[in-house]
């Protein structure tokens, strides 16, 4: 069988807005990714220990109760508690311009604000792995 | 963790993230998977590997929570698969299941994995066996199987555990749709889940029925008895899920099916089935793979094969060669080769 | 012409005006279909197909039946005789953020700007019934409206605020009958009785299940709290309205017109039914339900989205509930323009969508009215923009001479025969959720959530393939140009406030009584005696929003959803 993307797609905090990460999460499937969705109401923790046992090559967090400063990071801190800190991390939800970059200073990949064409979510998330994955054969290629 | 050898530790030492890289590279063909099975197969075949299937909206998710639980409550450490189909269009695959089972995740004693069924029959069956097999290894002591639908494919991956639960609920016609689809033949367990629905009554007593015409033996041979044995009669347990009833009736029935396959070598008979139905499912794969994988083959023949030669002709020129290499009696044909291209040769 | 009481008439199918020529119709067909056509899809924003054109042939009405007049059965053109010539709607902002002293300060500046009346908006951690200091409500304190964990912040809150003069709503859900109970002991506190006061709580957990997700128990011990609360109001809070039937949280989670309407009132005849399982008199509590739309970016289809809602609810009270006072067959709802229709790219185009959606509103009727801040894509409102949107519905009502007259669109064939169609569609989906046993069972088989997720996929795919077009986002995009306007932020000193705040409180409470107290509510969830009554009594021992909300956890379970994808 083929190598697919494995996406889990998450929602930290108590807001349940879920239009959005649903919205993606089915725009993903769409192009051919797997994904697990968890529910709202998500602890860091939680999020982190799904996104161990399901072995994800990407967790993309959804969140738009304005917690993101607080919670963003916290997941991020248990995905490297778990030896996770090579997951592409990315984000969505209402997070003013200057968050976004304070988070992609932090480990956050990308974090794409509200309006963003769910299309343009999924390729770059494939454009990504795909980068991502050449990375790997080539280094593996070299060793051997 | 990209090595085998790292994983194979880890995944001894119980790293759970270990256990999660090696059912990623045996969902993906990947040959690691078989470097870290060779070298932990000893330690596969001591879980009781519990199918669950059956029609969607039959609350299979909510019983597998409840089973989970119940056999945590009992101090055994349980981890779960859940199947989920792949869009046949896009190949990609929403995997909820597990939302079920959110309020486990943080429980140690618990691995949940989803698993999306990609399209391929013998490939997802192959590698759910795999899952299985990393996660008896890991030192679960009961795996949760669980699948949606009524489709071969759903067959091929359930089949493959010690007890199989084919799990139905008053109304829509399930149970009888259930019967046709075939469900009945793999049971081991019966269970009429949302028992608290009118019509429940009805559905045990259909289904009750159905099992005792399906056991006459003219009708059925029964792959629990092949050993002439007394023969195994699936029981037909009504549950509520939901509202936790009848829970304790359907772990009783289990361990019933259990305690029945441990005498008289009908377990390892079972089980030595499934395995040369894992080996088959692996031949098949890795035939496909390689032919039209890393050699390519779909390629060369676009180039070469004219409206003249019929496929069957094509396959035997490819088949010919690899076939006279196996070292095999004739009287037991390859599983790879399909009933027709074989004559065909 | 105007329409017709002579059915006759209505159904002649080609005549458009008295004294045309007979093959009109023909051939301005003819001209239509030759004419040139611009690329657009022709469907309202819910994706219902629309004609060129709308005719008497179009319409299938009865005026006397299916209008009537305003404040008269069906209500379809309002629910008073003389709508807004006696009073304007009443102009109510949401509002609330940070802690309780914030948010009153925040309630004084809009009470001195002319706002009628307060509205509550509370942040997370108490939505979901979670004191501030309970580790789910890490980094949410504050964040989306104010933080209330026990009845010290609700007594901040109303600081100075004279509890028998203003009209207070409530936006609370699952842990509703708590707030609510904080709320009369803290009037009771400041020497108010419980029937001077006036106002609404949501407390409408069925649409949380199906669209806005802020739940705690499951459905049947959550309905039975409503029951407790509409059994406890109509004998000591007389004035209250005890349920907000939404609508809103159902559309901003992507439904059509159709659907927030269909579903909105299908959980209105639920808690109608569930009020009559009880006991009750229907007409004991039905004329203190109230409801709460959308008004969306389409304004045609949301005007008679409001029209259909009354005529629809009126009948049904009337002929299936039985209900004999007129008060029970009269749909009163407040209104919120809508959120999902702003736009984070050129945000101060969002003044013009929300007064474009205030005006449908009003044009539908409506009793009270919030209308969006343009900033709120991109966090709370800045007190700016919070009177600008203010403004903009104070404009709507002074200055464009609409509220003049009842109903003004009625009679419209575009507008009869939209609102027609709406009807038609709640009704079918009316069969659907019966067949299959309700709405708790279809909540429960995540049938309404697997509709609403897929209209807003439907709708998402639309905009992305640009047949449905948001200026700013797929057209008229000006590039990457982030907001321009100054955003509010919450201070993280916030939480550590409530944390302390609460400690202090646990410090200088009667202990024994708190014990006391949640006992009581253990033994009324057990029991089935009235739990608002427990509620108050907890309120007044200063036990905490989390504490009675924990009690309810482990007595009725916590809520899972189905997972629809």
């Amino acid at each position: 069988m083929k190598r697919k993307i494995r996406v889990l797609v998450a929602k930290p905090g108590l807001d349940g807005h879920d239009r959005g990460a649903k919205t993606v999460a089915a725009a993903l499937r769409d192009h051919g990714m797997e994904v697990v969705y968890t529910g709202l109401h998500k602890t860091p923790a939680m999020i982190a220990e799904v996104a161990s046992q399901e072995d994800v090559d990407v967790v993309g967090l959804s969140i738009l109760s304005g917690a993101h400063m607080s919670l963003f990071p916290r997941v991020r801190a248990e995905l490297q508690a778990r030896g996770l800190g090579e997951v592409l991390l990315v984000g969505g939800g209402i997070i003013p311009q200057e968050d976004m970059a304070a988070l992609e200073g932090e480990g956050f990949a990308r974090l794409f604000g509200p309006g963003t064409p769910t299309t343009e979510i999924a390729e770059w998330i494939q454009g990504e792995m795909e980068r991502k994955w050449q990375r790997e054969e080539a280094q593996e290629g070299s060793r051997s | 963790m990209k090595d085998p050898g790292e994983l194979t530790a880890r995944l001894l030492q119980g790293d759970r993230a270990a256990l999660a890289r090696s059912i990623s590279w045996a969902e993906n063909g990947d040959p690691r998977f078989a470097r870290v099975l060779e070298a932990v197969y000893d330690r596969v075949g001591r879980a009781w590997r519990l199918g669950i299937t059956g029609p969607p909206g039959a609350g299979k998710s909510t019983l597998t929570n409840e089973l989970a639980r119940l056999y945590r409550e009992a101090g055994e450490t349980v981890a779960v698969l859940a199947v989920d189909p792949s869009s046949p269009y896009t190949g990609g695959a929403l995997l909820g299941d597990r939302i079920r089972m959110e309020e486990r995740t943080l429980d140690p004693g618990v691995y949940i994995r989803s698993m999306a069924s990609r399209g391929g029959h013998g490939g997802l069956a192959r590698a759910a066996v795999d899952a299985c097999d990393a996660m008896d290894a890991f030192g679960f002591q009961r795996i949760l199987l669980e699948t949606v639908g009524v489709g071969q494919a759903e067959f091929e991956v359930v089949g493959a555990a010690d007890t199989v639960l084919v799990v139905v609920h008053p109304g829509a016609g399930d149970g009888i749709q259930a019967m046709k689809a075939g469900l009945l033949e793999v049971a081991d367990v019966l269970v009429v889940n949302k028992g608290e629905l009118p019509g429940a009554d009805q559905l045990v007593l259909d289904l009750e029925e159905a099992v005792h015409v399906r056991l006459r033996p003219s009708l059925r041979p029964d792959r629990n008895t092949a050993d002439a044995g007394p023969a195994w009669t699936p029981p037909v347990v009504r549950v509520s899920a939901k509202r936790r009833e009848g829970l304790g009736d359907l772990v009783a029935a289990v361990d019933a099916h259990r305690a029945f396959l441990e005498q008289g070598g009908r377990l390892e008979q079972r089980r030595g089935e499934r395995r040369v139905e894992q080996v088959r499912n692996v031949v098949a794969e890795r035939l496909l793979d390689t032919l039209w994988g890393s050699r390519d083959l779909g390629r060369a023949l676009a180039g070469r094969l004219d409206a003249k030669t019929t496929p069957y002709a094509a396959a035997a020129a490819i088949l010919e060669p690899i076939l006279a290499a196996i070292p095999y009696p004739e009287s037991e044909p390859s599983a790879g080769a399909a009933p027709g291209g074989a004559n065909g040769a | 012409m105007t329409l017709s009481h002579d059915r006759e008439r209505t159904d002649d199918r080609t005549r458009l005006a008295s004294g045309a020529e007979p093959d009109a119709a023909a051939r301005w067909r003819a001209a239509y279909d030759a004419a040139k056509r611009r690329d657009a899809e022709f469907t309202t924003v819910s994706g219902a197909p629309l004609q060129p054109l709308y005719g008497p042939g179009d319409v299938d009405l009865d005026p006397e039946r299916d209008l009537g007049y305003p404040g008269q059965f069906p209500f379809t053109r309002g629910v008073h005789a003389n709508m807004y010539r006696g009073r304007l709607w009443t102009m109510r902002q949401f509002a609330g953020f940070g802690t309780a002293r914030q948010t009153n300060e925040r309630f004084k500046f809009l009470l001195d700007h002319g706002q009628t009346g307060l509205s509550v908006a509370f942040d997370f951690p108490t939505l979901m019934g979670y004191d501030s200091d309970d580790d789910m409500s890490v980094g949410e304190v504050g964040q989306v409206g104010v933080a209330i964990s026990s009845l010290a912040d609700m007594e901040t809150l109303m600081d100075g605020i004279p509890m028998d003069r203003v009209s207070t709503s409530m936006t609370i859900n699952g842990p509703a009958p708590i707030l609510l109970a904080f709320y009369i002991a803290c009037g009771e506190n400041q020497g108010v009785d419980p029937a001077q006061l006036r106002g609404t709580v949501q407390n409408d957990i069925l649409k949380e299940y199906q669209a806005q997700h802020a739940w705690l128990v499951p459905a049947d011990p959550a309905l039975r709290m409503i029951t407790d609360v509409m059994g406890y109001c109509a004998r000591r809070v007389p004035q209250w309205n005890t349920i907000s039937i939404s609508g809103y949280h159902i559309r901003e989670a992507g439904s059509t017109a159709a659907q927030e309407l269909a579903f909105t009132l299908a959980n209105g005849f639920e808690y109608v039914e569930r009020g009559i399982a009880a006991g009750m008199d229907v007409d004991e509590f039905a004329p203190r339900l109230s409801f709460f739309f959308d008004s969306h970016i389409d304004f045609f289809e949301e005007i008679c989205k409001f029209r259909a809602a009354r005529r629809i609810w009126a009948r049904r009270l009337r002929d299936r509930y039985g209900a004999k006072n007129p008060k029970s067959w009269m749909i009163r709802f407040h209104t919120q323009t809508a959120g999902v229709s702003l736009t984070a790219q050129q945000p101060e185009n969002n003044i013009v969508r929300t007064a474009y959606e205030a005006l449908a509103a009003v044009l539908g009727g409506t009793q009270s009215l919030h209308t969006n801040s343009m900033d709120e894509t991109l966090s709370l409102p800045t007190e700016k923009a919070v009177k600008i949107a203010l403004r903009t519905q104070q404009i709507v009502a002074e200055e464009t001479e609409v509220a003049h007259v009842v109903d003004p669109l009625a009679g419209s064939y575009f507008v009869e025969a939209q609102t027609k169609r709406l009807e038609d569609e709640a009704e079918r989906y009316f069969a659907e959720i019966e067949k299959r046993g309700g709405v708790v069972p279809s909540i429960e088989a995540g049938y309404i959530q697997r509709e609403i997720h897929n209209s807003a996929v439907a709708y998402q795919a639309a905009v992305e393939r640009r047949s449905k077009k948001v200026v700013g986002v797929n057209c008229y995009v000006e590039g990457d140009e982030g907001p321009t306007i100054d955003l509010h932020r919450i201070d993280p000193a916030v939480e550590q406030e409530q944390h302390r705040r609460l400690a202090e409180l646990r410090e200088k409470r009667d202990d024994a009584a708190v014990r006391r107290e949640l006992d009581a509510v253990r033994a009324a969830c057990r029991d089935g005696s009235n739990l608002l009554e427990r509620f108050v009594a907890a309120a007044h021992a200063y036990c905490t929003l989390g504490e009675i909300a924990g009690v309810l956890r482990e007595e009725f379970g916590e809520y899972v959803e189905p997972m629809i994808l």
